[in-house]
């Protein structure tokens, strides 16, 4: 087996009294999906959001690419390689299509004050080169979208603000992809078509290594290789999803079968 | 070409309208001039009059800010030797300059500053200190003016940017306190007595001479009036760069979901005291110029009332919207000084301003447009 790209060992994260990670050990190699399942509150978004910083880990480590991430901040999470989506879709809803698309390419884009006010037709060329990017992207997911990049995104509804959602976390092209339920309001069909469209980019940047959260189990079959069942913040199971789903320890966590 | 005739029609009516405002004295056609304001502002936003108006302007801004600079020099020629008028001109000038800081600030990076008037009053005490001690350009001067109140702001921010909520504002109100008390015991800035500002000279300009070339006679305020329009379209041309770039769309995050910000690589703290920065220079550089022109300042005029004030002009025109927090602040500024019986109760009107504005318009009178980075503004 190849070095991981991301492990970690011993993953913990309590808020007060209650553990949401105790001591997880998980392994994602590079180039796969990886199902993380398990019932509600059995820690998976908590793991994203220890994962990319927003909450601190109480004990253990996380190493991406070789390097630790442990104690960075989202920022630099961010930097180094990993994009997410979140669990209830968090587009800045008044602003348009495409500039949330820029958002999540902040870190490719110049920033600097005086660029901005000055620089205008250098500016105007990098919006430019951007627009085409972006639209090159959400043409994957649904071209008529590609078209609509100047309508502010509280006009779209819920299937193309995730799709949105999920074109801001991969336009800067990371090697880690973290989505969280990203079938959450959808249909069945919208959310397999969804996932298609994601390997389809899996495909094209060649490399990209997702984890995935989802309850419709349909999905996880579909479109992962392997998952792993948490609950109460541990590993309950792990391999693929053909044998996790008859593992007793599973069944009775999420069906609390005897 | 037809819509730009119909903006034009309308800002020549906006123009007269303002220019029979400026001139009226007796209350009783002030009142009635307010009144068919009121009524020609409700027709227009029931029967949507306006649509074609603010397509063509809104789809055409450099001709729209030529129209409204226009407008400016018209009026202000027209009452060139009415001082009083042009004295309230100027102010409604230098106060829009600084609610476009304020609306950096707010507007866009949602820092919500509660001493606008005191960086307001930073930049006039500045103005006052060099202009009495210093023998520097008084047009550095107004630079110098716009740097001390955005220093000011960076360091009153810098300690508390790791705190999230309401404690920025929390830290704004005490300063604004503050600032006032501190002016009034200090007797080196003149204490509550204030300061006085000599003249402004830029070049062999004098200020404070009246104007006469040939037949044309008018009042020294025209210079003034000259520079704060020159102000406006700096501040304006600042804003609204900074709102169509990169900085715009990271500043507009950070307001709108600081969680996704931080995901997705934005440095929060970074983005506020930018803003803030920015903000205060500008609310800074137009307190400079407003000393010189009333050529006198004291504590009074900086007061945690006149910042609410800012902020309310905010609310009232629509955050984020360059031109409504214009159009607000004429609103604000002209309406107590001509229509003496609110005078007195002006504070209580802007609070029922406020309250009607967030209750039945909260987008403001003139909403922010939506941002297109790619293509033609639409309305």
């Amino acid at each position: 087996m190849t070095t991981p790209l991301l492990s970690c060992r011993r993953l913990t994260r309590r808020f007060g009294g209650v553990v949401a990670l105790d001591g997880l050990d998980l392994e994602v190699e590079a180039a796969s999906v990886l199902g993380l399942i398990g019932p509600n509150g059995s820690g998976k978004t908590t793991f994203f959001n220890v994962v990319t910083g927003l909450f601190p880990a109480n004990a253990g480590e996380i190493r991406f690419a070789g390097a630790p991430i442990t104690s960075l901040r989202p920022q630099a999470v961010h930097r180094a390689g990993i994009a997410r989506t979140f669990q209830r879709s968090r587009l800045c809803l008044p602003l348009s299509i495409f500039d949330n698309l820029m958002v999540g390419n902040h870190q490719h884009l110049d920033h600097r004050l005086w660029f901005n006010l000055v620089r205008r037709q250098v500016l105007r060329r990098q919006i430019e080169e951007n627009y085409r990017a972006a639209r090159e992207l959400l043409h994957i997911f649904d071209p008529p979208l590609a078209d609509r990049m100047m309508e502010p995104a509280a006009r779209i509804p819920m299937i193309d603000r995730r799709r949105v959602e999920v074109c801001r976390a991969l336009i800067s092209r990371p090697k880690l992809l973290l989505l969280d339920e990203p079938s959450a309001g959808m249909t069945h069909e919208e959310t397999l078509r969804l996932m298609d469209d994601i390997l389809e980019v899996q495909q094209k940047l060649g490399g990209l290594t997702i984890i995935l959260i989802e309850h419709e189990m349909s999905v996880i079959e579909r479109v992962t290789r392997r998952c792993v069942v948490l609950n109460y913040g541990r590993k309950i199971a792990e391999g693929a999803y053909a044998e996790v789903s008859r593992d007793p320890e599973v069944r009775e966590a999420y069906l609390g079968l005897e | 070409m037809r819509s730009r005739a119909i903006a034009a029609l309308f800002t020549a009516l906006v123009t007269a309208y303002a220019w029979l405002l400026l001139r009226a004295e007796s209350q009783g056609a002030i009142a009635a001039l307010i009144l068919v304001g009121i009524a020609a502002g409700i027709l227009a936003m029931r029967t949507q009059l306006l649509r074609p108006v603010a397509r063509s302007l809104g789809s055409n801004e450099r001709f729209a800010q030529g129209l409204a600079f226009a407008a400016v020099v018209v009026i202000a020629l027209a009452l060139r030797d009415d001082d009083f008028a042009l004295l309230l001109l100027t102010r409604v000038l230098i106060v829009i300059v600084a609610c476009l800081g304020l609306n950096v600030q707010f507007g866009y990076a949602g820092v919500v500053n509660f001493a606008g008037a005191s960086f307001f009053g930073v930049g006039g005490y500045t103005a006052a200190v060099l202009a009495s001690s210093a023998r520097l350009p008084h047009l550095l001067v107004l630079l110098a003016g716009g740097v001390t109140a955005a220093l000011a702001g960076t360091v009153l921010l810098l300690p508390i940017l790791r705190t999230r909520g309401h404690y920025a504002a929390l830290i704004t109100i005490a300063f604004a306190l503050l600032f006032r008390t501190f002016l009034e015991v200090n007797d080196a800035l003149g204490g509550p007595q204030g300061l006085k500002l000599g003249e402004m000279r830029i070049g062999p300009l004098r200020f404070n001479d009246p104007i006469s070339a040939g037949p044309f006679e008018g009042s020294f305020y025209l210079r003034y009036i000259a520079v704060a329009l020159v102000l406006v379209a700096l501040a304006f041309a600042v804003v609204q760069r900074l709102d169509r770039s990169w900085v715009g769309v990271a500043l507009d995050t950070v307001r709108l979901d600081e969680i996704a910000a931080a995901s997705f690589g934005m440095d929060i703290a970074r983005w506020k005291i930018a803003a803030f920065t920015v903000g205060n220079f500008i609310i800074g550089v137009a307190g400079a110029l407003s000393a010189f022109m009333i050529g006198f300042i004291a504590p009074n005029n900086y007061s945690f009332a006149e910042s609410l004030i800012f902020v309310s002009i905010l609310l009232l025109g629509g955050i984020g919207s360059a031109w409504g927090l214009s159009l607000a602040t004429a609103i604000v500024i002209l309406l107590p000084e001509k229509f003496q019986i609110i005078q007195e109760y002006r504070f209580l009107m802007f609070a029922a301003l406020v309250v009607l504005t967030l209750l039945f318009r909260p987008v403001g009178l003139v909403p922010r447009p939506l941002r297109r980075l790619v293509g033609p503004p639409l309305s």
